[in-house]
């Protein structure tokens, strides 16, 4: 493999490492807070006990979280040298921004909130749990807005060997960004809403603190079917977007190889790139992808050949990646409803199959986001800022083949061990169940009253 | 013009506000399997920086991400220039991070012993590296129209090393001043009996350092032409002297302040010198990169000047409210309450 290969691949890793811990922390920020919100507003002290089990697992995630996300802001400039010299001027700029903005927002409140139990008041306790989760998300929307920009790149002028940013406005609103945001900063609430639920499963078939998890499974499933509708909805409107903006990424999704006016949906499609066409296709839901696309039966949608081949995204990945993620979001909306009825009758025991289902749920949102990664960045090659930047010019020239291999061989070691501490710990403290003692906290907590 | 200059002063002080704030955290990492007798004080030295090591990591990749925004040209050829120092810090402060964090996730001896290498490799290693960055920023990289035609092993000069000893004696020195301050009893004795030791090596590689910047850098040239500059060296020196003076007096906070100016003004020390490079090439000064060929344009500055007129007000503010919420002394009675502890 050459350094452009190795780079990505090392992008790769690093990047989805990173991303198994920082949408938990989206959502989990969220569920933690508003359970100590229900402590402080009605004094019920299972709202307590709850808010101190699910923050245990919250910060072990929110550690890693971190600790992951300084070698982002890094290898931006160590292997993609090109890149950062050519669109620093525009791409930096949110960067900068999210971590003046957001990274130290979450890092000091999330130690007021850890070391702060007994140093400042329940409320302003609570306050902090929602700064840490306010920060999360709005350092999910810059650097959404980032990466929309290499997708969708707007308010640059290309001046001085390098895309210089004009107008700071459109960088801002720059639909494609949004889109993004929403689309996964609501898939991150999914996967916290599973892995509550899939916890809590676990404790309820065991008749561990059977109150105590249906309490917290049936908060997790309206937040989840909530977070999976929102997921749906905003990404019809990015694929929309992604028809629009990226036919080629849009092509490669649907494995669509000819231009055609009303195209229909194939409900099961196997590529045949070789032969630029579709091996299997059928059965066909006629005009539905026309509809969905521009949200008109008729519109034209372009297809691959209408490309040049080296202009073209890797078909296989970007398409599988696509309709696995779809289909795992159906399949995800069809558990979460159904968590939210038998949540709300109160008989989850008496759904044994269905903890159980929801136990093993728990890798599928993580899946389906990390799948839409690969749509998202694959279907954006061979391009790193689409249409302006390809990849292969963007990597840093000073860099040998020997370094990134030793680099990628490091972060593959040293990520490999903290997934498997991670995944340890998590389930160490997950199985543990709450923690019963909670008298000392209590007395302090009294004192304050 | 003018955005460039407050961009290269600004950036200036990321990086001093950064060690000032990380250099006791890295310090007290250094100095814990040593200073510490048992498990307890270990507990107790970990806690004192348990509410604030992240917020203070984040100066860094605030200062990474300055960096990238005003000077673009400067972020990328220095971050790939120095691939594998900066990879060795990264590696060094990801196990720093999670050692700190998962030290007390477990009660074996072994856990936790693991996790104490971990701090103290994690805190080692970068005040060591910086150093060694700095060092080599400060005497120009080898660097011209083709490239970089250095290597990790090129960055251990004897000018490098140094700058990276002393480096490692402010934080050790910082280090032990912060835990004198933020500890009772034995633990707090034995550490400000530490400073007053280590702050004699401090002293004696600060002077050997000042020496041999005159050979090895061009840092002094600017001092020449403009001599008012001279206050922040000598500032540098005076604090550096008031530390052991506040330690003589018994006053370990004022002896801690003093640590904090020294090592705000020993890197505006450099920075000033470097001005207006930002590195400058060992070979031939035309392939320096300076603040002016390297910088974003005017309205990507403009921006970002605001953003940071905004912001930067407002994270000061918040951060001094939690240093004084937690300005009291740690002590085992607060380990022992608190379960999330480390």
């Amino acid at each position: 493999m050459d350094t452009i290969a190795l780079s990505r691949l090392q992008f790769a890793v690093t990047s989805m490492f990173h991303f198994i811990f920082v949408p938990l922390t989206l959502g989990l920020s969220i569920l933690t807070a508003y359970m100590e919100t229900r402590y402080v507003t009605s004094g019920d002290e299972m709202y307590l006990k709850m808010t101190k089990f699910w923050g245990k697992l919250f910060l072990i995630n929110f550690a890693l979280g971190v600790v992951t996300g300084i070698t982002m802001e890094f290898q931006f400039g160590m292997n993609w040298a090109e890149y950062s010299k050519y669109v620093g001027d525009i791409f930096g700029a949110p960067l900068a921004i999210e971590a003046t903005m957001a990274f130290f927002l979450e890092s000091v409140f999330i130690g007021v909130w850890v070391f702060g139990w007994e140093k400042v008041s329940k409320k302003v306790h609570a306050l902090s749990i929602w700064l840490v989760a306010l920060a999360t998300n709005i350092s999910a929307l810059w650097i959404l807005l980032a990466n929309g920009w290499m997708q969708h790149p707007v308010g640059y002028v290309l001046r001085n060997n390098r895309a210089e940013m004009v107008d700071f406005g459109a960088l801002l609103t720059n639909s494609y960004g949004w889109l993004k945001f929403g689309h996964t900063v609501a898939s991150g609430y999914v996967i916290a809403a599973f892995f509550v639920m899939g916890i809590s499963a676990y404790h309820i078939l065991k008749k561990h603190n059977v109150e105590f998890f249906k309490r917290s499974f049936r908060m997790a499933a309206a937040f989840g079917l909530f977070a999976i509708i929102m997921v749906a909805l905003i990404g019809d409107f990015h694929a929309a977007e992604v028809a629009k903006t990226q036919p080629t990424k849009f092509a490669a999704m649907e494995s669509l190889w000819d231009t055609q006016k009303g195209v229909g949906y194939n409900l099961f499609v196997i590529p045949d790139t070789k032969n630029e066409c579709n091996a299997v296709e059928g059965p066909c839901v006629p005009n539905l992808l026309s509809l969905l696309a521009f949200h008109n039966p008729d519109a034209e949608i372009k297809g691959l050949k209408a490309f040049p081949k080296e202009e073209r995204p890797p078909v296989l990945p970007t398409f599988w990646s696509f309709r696995v993620m779809v289909t795992l979001g159906f399949a995800m909306f069809v558990l979460a409803f159904m968590a939210v009825i038998y949540a709300k009758r109160g008989s989850l025991e008496a759904h044994p199959l269905f903890l159980a289902i929801m136990l093993f749920s728990i890798p599928l949102p993580y899946i389906a986001g990390q799948l839409g990664w690969i749509v998202a960045e694959m279907g954006r090659q061979p391009w790193i800022v689409y249409g302006v930047l390809k990849t292969s010019d963007a990597v840093s020239k000073s860099v040998s083949t020997i370094q990134v291999w030793a680099s990628l061989l490091g972060f593959t070691v040293l990520y490999g061990a903290l997934g498997v501490i991670d995944i340890y710990l998590l389930s160490k403290f997950a199985k543990k169940g709450p923690d019963d003692d909670l008298s000392a906290l209590l007395k302090t907590a009294k004192q304050e009253v | 013009m003018e955005f460039q200059i407050i961009w290269f002063v600004l950036w200036g002080v990321l990086w001093a506000v950064y060690f000032m704030l990380d250099g006791f955290v890295l310090g007290t990492g250094m100095l814990h399997p040593f200073l510490a007798k048992d498990d307890a004080e270990k507990r107790i030295m970990l806690n004192t920086i348990g509410p604030v090591w992240d917020g203070n990591e984040v100066w860094l990749l605030t200062a990474g991400g300055a960096t990238f925004a005003a000077f673009p040209g400067t972020y990328a050829l220095m971050f790939s220039y120095l691939y594998s120092a900066l990879l060795l810090l990264l590696f060094a402060l990801i196990i720093r991070g999670v050692s700190i964090e998962f030290r007390g996730k477990g009660a074996s001896g072994r856990w936790k012993k693991s996790w104490d290498i971990g701090i103290f490799a994690g805190s080692a290693i970068p005040a060591l590296l910086f150093g060694v960055a700095f060092g080599n920023i400060f005497s120009g990289l080898p660097m011209d129209a083709a490239g970089y035609h250095g290597s990790l092993l090129y960055l251990l000069n004897p000018y490098g090393l140094l700058t990276g000893a002393l480096f490692v004696m402010l934080f050790l020195t910082h280090g032990s001043l912060y835990v004198c301050v933020k500890t009772e009893g034995d633990l707090c004795a034995k550490s400000t009996a530490l400073a007053g030791k280590l702050w004699a090596g401090l002293l004696i590689v600060s002077v050997v350092f000042l020496g041999a910047t005159a050979f090895a850098t061009k840092l002094y040239d600017n001092y020449m032409n403009a001599p008012l500059f001279l206050i922040v060296p000598i500032l540098a020196v005076t604090a550096l002297i008031g530390i052991k003076v506040f330690l003589a007096k018994g006053s370990p906070l004022k002896a801690f302040a003093a640590s904090c100016v020294t090592i705000v003004t020993v890197v505006f020390t450099g920075v000033i010198g470097l001005f207006p490079n930002l590195i400058p090439s060992s070979i031939d000064p035309a392939y320096s990169l300076t603040i002016f060929n390297s910088s974003s344009s005017m309205y990507t500055l403009t921006i970002m000047t605001v953003v940071a007129a905004i912001f930067v007000p407002i994270i000061i503010a918040y951060k001094i409210w939690v240093y004084r919420v937690f300005r009291s002394r740690v002590t085992i009675e607060d380990v022992m309450k608190n379960k999330e502890a480390y």
